[in-house]
């Protein structure tokens, strides 16, 4: 079943073609780029020009319905949004030739590698490089006294041997300059530091003095809605529960590395980035130039699950020591370093209330987190926002308090917020309802919202119950029996779990162009990220399905910040925000094609379309995607080893526009659930205040032993308040919820309620013990 | 990395000798651990000697029946050998609980004895360890230390040995086999890791320039049940939490034969000569079992946080015993 991608599509939109293979097409329109112009395309650039699709069901998809009620129907181009076409670029990674970010062969390029401070916290009180300086092909030790003044930034952790300051243990303290990687990592070192140390705190805790309730950033810090704590004291059944979720970190296959070099006043960096837009802005002002004077490139990058959704120090490190030695340089982030330099998702704490009546809705909902942040720049781990999202709460408190310590910059890891909070809180239900003795599945559909209970909007769609009815109809929930501990075979404990999922739908205004050339081909120049997902394929999908072109005639550029600018592959938004412009330009270029007499002209004709004030315009509805986990384990009680089993994830995300790469992205996501829920997790060293898992051997990611069968799916949904394509966000629902039911399933297995991540051996042996 | 000169000997008296004329060079064969120690500054040796190469990877059985593993079999090679899934299951379970397919193909018999503990400190500079730098502390004792040991360990070095394969070699009283300045000589597996005591940057009894030839393992018919379980945080790619190693022979319902080591406990495999003694001669039964490897892990001196492994310990050995000892006959 989900093998095939097709099952759930049905024919796909105005082509019926089952897959994207372009000889497949019928002939004309290969051969003519016009061939769609028998379209009405005034209507289309009226539409897509004018209204906001959030305004109203008008602006989605005409093209299709174009296409369906044409009586001179355009050619079936197989380039359906939808169709499961391959990914651009497969073939060039798998063989090795996908160049990334330190494989540029730029002439005399040399290598960089940094000092970390081994201090958690102090001042810097003297550098010692001779001894660096005298090792053979070092060419510089850049240090806080002598590397380039940078300019201004928002983002303090750019803002690298500026002073003297140690914020916390692993900030880099000097960067070495050498002919080659080893002679720079030998001379890193051998460079001495000497510090004066100052008392550190690294530890969080729920009761820590400093704790504070943020403000408002991307959402409220604190939202709090009729009386929770009354409603909660006088609920008929009242559950009080605590979750912890340790450090987790991000831990791409390409770490972080940058290849930097100047040409006069003109810089260039080649970045492994999520968004080289904001790369190339951040570069401008830190170093002072004009915009146009600094090219980003990233055309391959090997995964960033958040971490590189904003420039990390090593892309200005690398611009540091080019302009310092006059050569280009590559800073390559070793695995080690990166716990400390590039961003972790922070701990949470959370205390979850729930008040219920005896038959099962919720009258009161708080849901309290602690987190910490670091004194470098202030960031806020949202855990207890699908509170507001999830369920109906006439009284509601979701609130979060932050503790800055010494610790390094905790930033975004895939599904910020939702997924650690989405753990506690699906955790906490599936205690409720055990509690009430209703099953979890009815629970979450009785308590469904009419309205966003924090926003009080309509939902543009929500098919939760819907996406909870079909997964537990294809996992055979029926056959469950609700006892815990209810299933053994020898000396395994069996248990099954259920979790919903939620990703709010984010949208950012983008630019793209869309051009015609004289040779039947369309070229598609946005300046989006592909980080593994896709991007190149699906908004290739989008130009050819607005151009009713095949799709082997359009070509798409991404990853250069001399392409028109685009917002950055992260939030879920990358496809939405790029291909609501994609579409906007290909839907007036066919306009412009249907007015253009004979044949083009040399340069082709040209669209350029910008999605500000509409993509980003407010929504009246509350626009999320839904889904279900479900997941089945087996706990071994010799070794309190979990193992999962099987997992089924069914999402309802809006229209999924390439079968193929967003099951890749739901299955990836929910791999990654499920090394936060058993094998994920780092331990801060309290007495040296950086993390101590810091390689792959000791931070546990799963290995392919350790994934089961993983069958994601969706629902299709048609929701007309989103942008042109219909589409809701995809790359982060997956990990939303997955660690609660595998939790779940191991409470089943068990009858013990686990209550701190990852439920590694020694937690689960632990809590068997008493039983044995 | 630090410059440093390579020497690639045709054999093990040219390997010797490239020692003696130069002390402190390091012996390189698979390169999955000290290549990494390189990388990380943790060694820099001067001059490796290359030994991967040597003609030792070969395994031979003997008139006795024993079986001579050379130095240079590639854990890959060794867990497949007929001989070795035949007669000694357990060395074939254990190497492949161990690591990942790619390292144990590049991993040797000898160089897996002689890997490094993981132990977080010693691979980081920048904090104290005494194994890494005599004299500097123990960051483990009071830091991270979930993984440490719980036998065995000193007030200097709480590390635990990573070897899976070793751990199987100590219950099948295999032999290390080597040659030196001063010729040859072999030792107990189980004698040949130390426990850290005051001198944790000694993991073994080996010395200086001496080199590992191969593994002798004593001559054992088809049949003898064995077996290797290891507990560990993710299903493949991970170190043992605990491990244990099993050779069990019962006639007439009474313990005949037995090896017991454990390992992820101490630093070294752990070799549990009180419950083997308590064992031998004593009827098979479950509660037998319990009781010897009670007396073997009430020794345990667990940490603030790694108490767990006790249990886990007991756990595994038992549940290994029970499932090697025949079933009872009915009366």
């Amino acid at each position: 079943m989900a093998n095939d991608p097709l099952e759930h599509g049905g024919p796909l939109p105005g082509t019926g073609l089952p897959h994207d293979d372009p000889v497949a097409a019928t002939g004309p329109a290969r051969d003519d780029p016009r061939a769609g112009t028998a379209l009405p395309h005034e209507d289309l650039v009226t539409r897509a020009a004018s209204a906001a699709p959030g305004e109203s069901g008008e602006g989605r998809r005409p093209r299709t319905g174009a296409l369906e009620q044409d009586p001179h129907p355009a050619p079936r181009t197989g380039t359906a949004l939808g169709a499961p076409a391959v990914r651009r670029e497969g073939r060039e990674k798998v063989t090795g030739n996908a160049r990334y970010a330190a494989e540029y062969p730029v002439p005399g390029r040399v290598h960089a590698w940094p000092v970390p401070a081994a201090v958690a916290r102090g001042r810097v009180t003297g550098v010692d490089t001779s001894a660096a300086l005298a090792l053979p092909g070092v060419l510089a030790v850049l240090t806080p006294g002598d590397a380039p003044r940078l300019g201004g930034t928002d983002d303090a952790t750019l803002a690298v041997l500026q002073n003297r300051h140690v914020p916390h243990r692993g900030w880099c303290v000097a960067l070495a300059v050498a002919e080659t990687l080893e002679a720079a990592r030998a001379a890193a070192r051998a460079v001495r530091v000497d510090y004066a140390t100052e008392h550190h705190d690294v530890v969080l805790r729920p009761d820590h003095p400093d704790a504070y309730e943020p403000g408002k950033g991307a959402q409220p810090g604190r939202l709090e809605h009729g009386d929770p704590y009354g409603a909660y004291a006088a609920a008929d059944v009242r559950l009080d529960t605590e979750y912890r979720v340790p450090p987790l970190h991000n831990h791409p296959m390409e770490p972080h590395a940058s290849t930097a070099h100047w040409d006069g006043d003109r810089l260039t960096v080649y970045t492994s980035s999520q968004g080289s837009t904001t790369v190339q802005s951040v570069l401008a002002g830190l170093f002072d130039l004009p915009e146009e004077h600094v090219t980003v490139v990233a055309e391959h990058v090997g995964g960033g699950f958040g971490s590189k959704g904003t420039p990390r120090p090593d892309v200005v490190l690398a611009a540091m020591a080019a302009r310092h030695t006059g050569r280009p340089v590559t800073v390559a982030y070793p695995r080690r370093y990166m716990p400390t330099a590039v961003g972790h998702r922070a701990p949470t704490l959370h205390r979850l209330r729930l008040g219920a009546t005896t038959d099962g809705h919720l009258t009161a909902v708080l849901h309290e987190v602690t987190t910490h942040t670091s004194h470098v720049r202030k960031y806020v781990e949202h855990a207890a926002v699908p509170s507001r999202v999830m369920y109906t709460a006439p009284h509601l408190l979701s609130s979060h308090r932050v503790v800055p310590l010494d610790v390094p910059s905790p930033s975004w890891m895939r599904a910020p917020g939702e997924a650690p909070g989405m753990y506690a809180l699906e955790s906490a239900v599936d205690e409720l309802a055990g509690a009430l003795g209703v099953d979890p599945i009815e629970l979450r559909i009785r308590n469904e919202p009419e309205r966003e209970p924090g926003s009080g909007k309509p939902f543009s769609s929500r098919h939760l119950a819907e996406c909870l009815r079909e997964s537990a109809r294809r996992f055979g929930w029926d056959r469950r029996d609700p006892r815990p501990r209810s299933r053994t075979e020898g000396p395994l404990l069996i248990g099954t779990g259920v979790a919903a999922a939620t990703y709010p739908v984010l949208i950012r205004p983008s630019t793209a162009t869309a051009q015609a050339l004289p040779d039947g081909t369309f070229l598609i120049r946005v300046n989006a990220a592909d980080i593994g997902t896709g991007a190149r394929t699906v908004l290739a999908q989008v130009a050819a399905d607005a151009l009713g072109a095949p799709l082997d005639r359009v070509r798409t550029e991404v990853g250069r910040s001399d392409l028109p600018p685009a917002s950055l592959a992260g939030d879920s938004s990358g496809t939405a925000s790029w291909g609501w412009a994609v579409h906007e330009a290909c839907a007036a270029l066919t306009a412009r094609l249907a007015e253009h007499p004979g044949p083009l002209p040399a340069e082709g004709l040209l669209v350029r379309s910008d999605t500000a004030g509409r993509a980003d315009a407010d929504s009246p509805y509350a626009r999320h995607a839904f889904g279900a986990h479900f997941a089945e384990v087996a706990v071994d009680t010799v070794t309190g080893e979990v193992r999962a089993r099987r997992m089924l994830g069914v999402y309802a995300a809006g229209r999924i526009l390439n079968a193929r790469t967003a099951r890749s992205q739901f299955v990836g996501g929910m791999i990654m659930g499920l090394g936060m829920a058993l094998t994920e997790g780092s331990t801060m060293d309290a007495p040296f205040g950086d993390f101590t898992e810091a390689d792959l051997a000791s931070y546990h990611v799963p290995a392919h032993a350790d994934v089961p069968g993983i069958e994601a799916d969706w629902i299709e949904e048609d929701d007309p308040h989103l942008n042109p394509m219909g589409s809701k966000g995809i790359g982060e629902i997956g990990i939303v919820g997955t660690a609660a039911a595998l939790g779940n399933a191991v409470h089943h297995a068990t009858g013990i309620r686990f209550r701190t991540l990852p439920l590694t051996p020694d937690r689960i042996l632990t809590g068997l013990l008493p039983q044995r | 990395m630090k410059g440093f000169g390579y020497l690639r000997p045709t054999g093990v008296e040219e390997a010797v000798e490239a020692y003696a004329a130069h002390p402190g060079a390091h012996y390189l064969a698979g390169g999955t651990n000290l290549v990494d120690l390189m990388k990380l500054g943790v060694e820099s040796p001067g001059v490796l000697i290359d030994v991967g190469r040597l003609p030792l990877d070969w395994v031979e059985e003997l008139p006795d029946g024993a079986l001579r593993v050379g130095a240079t079999v590639r854990n890959s090679d060794l867990a497949a050998h007929p001989l070795v899934r035949d007669r000694y299951p357990v060395l074939s379970q254990a190497l492949l609980a161990g690591a990942s397919g790619q390292l144990r193909n590049a991993a040797t018999t000898g160089g897996n004895l002689l890997q490094r503990t993981r132990c977080p400190y010693f691979q980081d500079l920048g904090k104290p360890c005494n194994k890494r730098q005599p004299g500097s502390g123990c960051g483990a004792r009071d830091g991270v230390h979930r993984d440490h040991a719980v036998l065995g360990h000193s007030p200097h070095c709480i590390a635990t040995h990573p070897s899976d394969m070793a751990v199987a070699l100590a219950a099948l009283d295999a032999r290390v086999e080597l040659y030196g300045a001063e010729g040859g000589r072999s030792i107990p597996v189980a004698d040949f890791h130390r426990l850290p005591g005051v001198r944790p940057e000694r993991d073994s009894e080996i010395r200086p320039g001496e080199l590992i030839t191969g593994v002798l393992l004593p001559a054992a018919r088809a049949g003898v049940p064995s077996a290797y379980r290891k507990a560990r945080d993710r299903a493949s790619y991970a170190f043992a939490l605990a491990s244990v190693a099993v050779v069990l022979r019962v006639a007439d319902g009474v313990v005949d034969q037995v090896g017991l080591a454990f390992g992820g406990l101490a630093h070294r495999p752990w070799r549990a000569h009180h419950a083997e003694t308590a064992l031998l001669g004593a009827a098979a039964t479950p509660a037998a079992f319990e009781g010897a490897v009670a007396l073997e892990l009430d020794r345990a001196e667990p940490l603030r946080d790694n108490a767990y492994k006790v249990p886990l310990a007991r756990n595994l050995a038992l549940d290994v015993l029970n499932r090697l000892a025949p079933a009872p006959a009915t009366a």
